[in-house]
């Protein structure tokens, strides 16, 4: 019986691996292409899962260059667990480790952004910080406070302007990209994620508050990151997008 | 020995949940009886997955459907992934669980599918003592699907029925009939599906699967259907289910349908069919249970 | 930056945030109850039989591009990207 996975796994893996002995149909001959279900199964199952989860890549790529990408990477990069929503966390280094994706340099970055999407999606739930509540705090006991982004927030920086790229893929009627660097948060109201563009300073703020930096202390070192960060857009942003946990991450 | 009577599901037709038929089932609970969810979708931390499952299992009794545990699997299982279950299964309180006499990991490698297992004494060891640990984690007794073969092993000295009730008899599980499995697995290795019924110990059965299959060939020519989940259940698939639910007595029923995702009235017109077959099996089995035949009987 | 003129700022960052936003929950827009998964799912269907990509063995390492399948990169056009286009690397195609 040890033969099984140690004759099932080359096969699976290679398809030009001979098919497993002892496999047949039922008349005893033997298996055969009956054997590449299997090896279609596990594959193909695969790059379907990465078709669903990075959408604005294979937009980008078009449906037959990212299947064929797809298909090394999950030949390459099987899931180390069964769960296939974790799938494709070494996506985006595989595509900038591609020769021939160069001429591409932000895919890579949009993958990230659509891993950050999906992370988001499936992190867990928050009671959500109000400006009531921060209202509620006396003035002078604002810098000293810890504000607690919620486990949905991501934050990403990219050197293209991945938002724009990404919206441009999904929906080739937005407007088309303009050159520049990206700093991107995802947030998640509700249930549904999306990416927002930050302004100067606010990815640094961000930053500083998962760090656990009090208030006072992040808004300073956001200010020292670009003199013109403007905390009041910046808190409305999250406020808005209900990005500010009422507790502590861990109660 | 498990006992189908006491799954907490009724005996009416369920289908597999898709989150696009979402709206659809909360404005006509009445639909179905119940819903199945694979379990490997519901361990994200949180989010609308997590929320939807939270108001369905308000509405619906609810099956837990594993398909990663990869139970006939030569290594230990994976005790995160049982823990995962453990913790679903904690805050969800499903009416059943369920899983696959298959395998699909190897040491950290998952291959995103049902893998088949050679039917010897060897494999029923270790099915057994895995099925041992998972209904001892959960505190819960499960149920165990036969899967769609697509070959068979040279090595096996059992045939399926009887693998699966040594292995009920041996662990207490219950059983998961998949009679669409059945009839695809006796195309495509020639047996007799009626047959395959007749010595599947069915008192233990606790809830049967149907699903739409696809037909390719082999190098032979010979037909190869293939369990794709993908269409409407076939006509000889529902007439073996009314073969099975004549013998067996009415089931819980779920409609799989996991590829190419028909809009809700398709699916909810295949559970419709599912309930006339119990309707129709109810009366038959009634017939049966004054006739001699004790197999019939029960 | 000195302690009270600290918590002015702090104050009055707060106090527009709050004029411009409202609450987070009145602001928050009452999403749809329905939606698609972000990621792939776990199911137990099988695929497309004994024919398909699983069968290939085409080493592929995304160097010979379907140019006529480019995707919507093509219509991206920013300084470094070589005009966006996916470009036929000629060295890398077999010769025919």
């Amino acid at each position: 019986m040890t033969g099984l996975v140690a004759d099932f796994l080359p096969a699976l893996r290679d398809p030009a691996a001979p098919v497993p002995r002892g496999l047949q149909d039922g008349s005893g001959r033997p298996a055969g292409r009956r054997f590449n279900v299997y090896r279609n199964n596990v594959l193909v199952s695969l790059i379907e899962a990465l078709e669903v989860g990075f959408p604005a890549i294979r937009s980008l790529l078009g449906d037959e260059n990212f299947r064929n990408i797809a298909r090394g990477y999950a030949q390459t990069h099987p899931p180390k667990g069964p769960l296939m929503m974790r799938y494709g966390q070494g996506f985006p280094d595989y595509l900038a480790g591609l020769r021939a994706l160069a001429p591409l340099p932000y895919l890579a970055d949009v993958a990230r952004l659509e891993l950050a999407l999906r992370a988001s999606y499936h992190a867990a739930d928050h009671i959500g910080l109000t400006g009531d509540d921060l209202a509620k705090i006396p003035p002078e006991n604002l810098e000293n406070t810890r504000l607690y982004l919620a486990p949905s927030v991501q934050t990403l920086r990219s050197a293209h302007p991945i938002a724009d790229i990404h919206r441009f893929a999904l929906n080739p009627t937005s407007p088309k990209p303009r050159p520049g660097a990206q700093d991107i948060a995802v947030l998640r109201p509700e249930f549904d994620p999306s990416p927002h563009i930050l302004p100067p300073g606010g990815h640094a703020f961000l930053t500083a508050l998962t760090a656990g930096q009090p208030f006072g202390n992040a808004a300073e070192i956001a200010t020292a990151a670009a003199p013109e960060f403007d905390l009041a857009a910046m808190l409305g942003l999250l406020l808005a997008q209900n990005a500010l946990m009422k507790k502590g991450p861990r109660t | 020995m498990f006992d189908a009577y006491t799954v907490p599901l009724p005996a009416r037709p369920g289908v597999g949940y898709k989150p696009q038929h979402y709206a659809a089932l909360m404005q006509d609970p009445g639909s179905v009886g119940w819903l199945e969810i694979h379990a490997e979708n519901y361990m994200g931390a949180g989010g609308r997955p997590i929320a939807q499952l939270r108001e369905l299992s308000n509405r619906f009794p609810v099956s837990v459907h594993g398909v990663g545990l990869s139970i006939g699997g030569e290594g230990r299982l994976d005790r995160d992934h049982l823990s995962r279950l453990r913790a679903l299964c904690d805050w969800l309180q499903p009416a059943s669980f369920s899983e696959h006499l298959a395998w699909s990991t190897h040491d950290s490698a998952f291959f995103n599918d049902l893998l088949p297992l050679p039917y010897t004494n060897a494999t029923l060891t270790r099915v057994c003592s895995h099925i041992d640990q998972v209904q001892d984690v959960l505190g819960r007794p499960m149920l165990l699907e036969n899967p769609s073969s697509y070959l068979a092993f040279a090595d096996s000295t059992w045939d399926e029925p009887a693998f699966l009730a040594e292995i009920a008899r041996r662990t207490g599980c219950g059983l998961l009939l998949d009679v669409n499995n059945v009839f695809v697995s006796a195309t495509n290795l020639g047996f007799s599906p009626q047959s395959y019924i007749d010595a599947f110990p069915l008192a233990a059965v606790g809830e049967v699967h149907l699903g739409g299959h696809d037909e390719d060939a082999d190098d032979h020519g010979a037909p190869l259907l293939i369990d794709s989940h993908g269409r409407q259940v076939a006509d000889p698939v529902w007439a073996l289910l009314d073969y099975t639910l004549a013998r067996s007595g009415p089931r819980p029923l779920l409609i799989e349908w996991d590829t190419d995702v028909p809009d809700w009235p398709v699916l909810r017109a295949e559970a419709a069919r599912a309930a006339d077959a119990l309707a129709y099996a109810s009366d038959v089995h009634e017939m049966c249970m004054s006739c001699d035949s004790p197999e019939l009987a029960r | 930056m000195s302690t009270p003129l600290k918590t002015a700022a702090l104050v009055g960052a707060v106090a527009t945030a709050i004029a411009a936003h409202g609450t987070a929950a009145s602001a928050m827009e009452k999403e749809k109850c329905y939606g698609v998964s972000l990621a792939g799912e776990n199911d137990c269907a099988a695929g497309p039989g004994t024919t398909c990509a699983g069968t290939s063995t085409v080493d592929y390492q995304g160097n010979a591009w379907t140019l006529v399948d480019a995707g919507t990169c093509a219509e991206i056009d920013l300084p470094g990207d070589r005009m966006g286009s996916l470009e036929p690397l000629d060295r890398d195609l077999p010769q025919t």
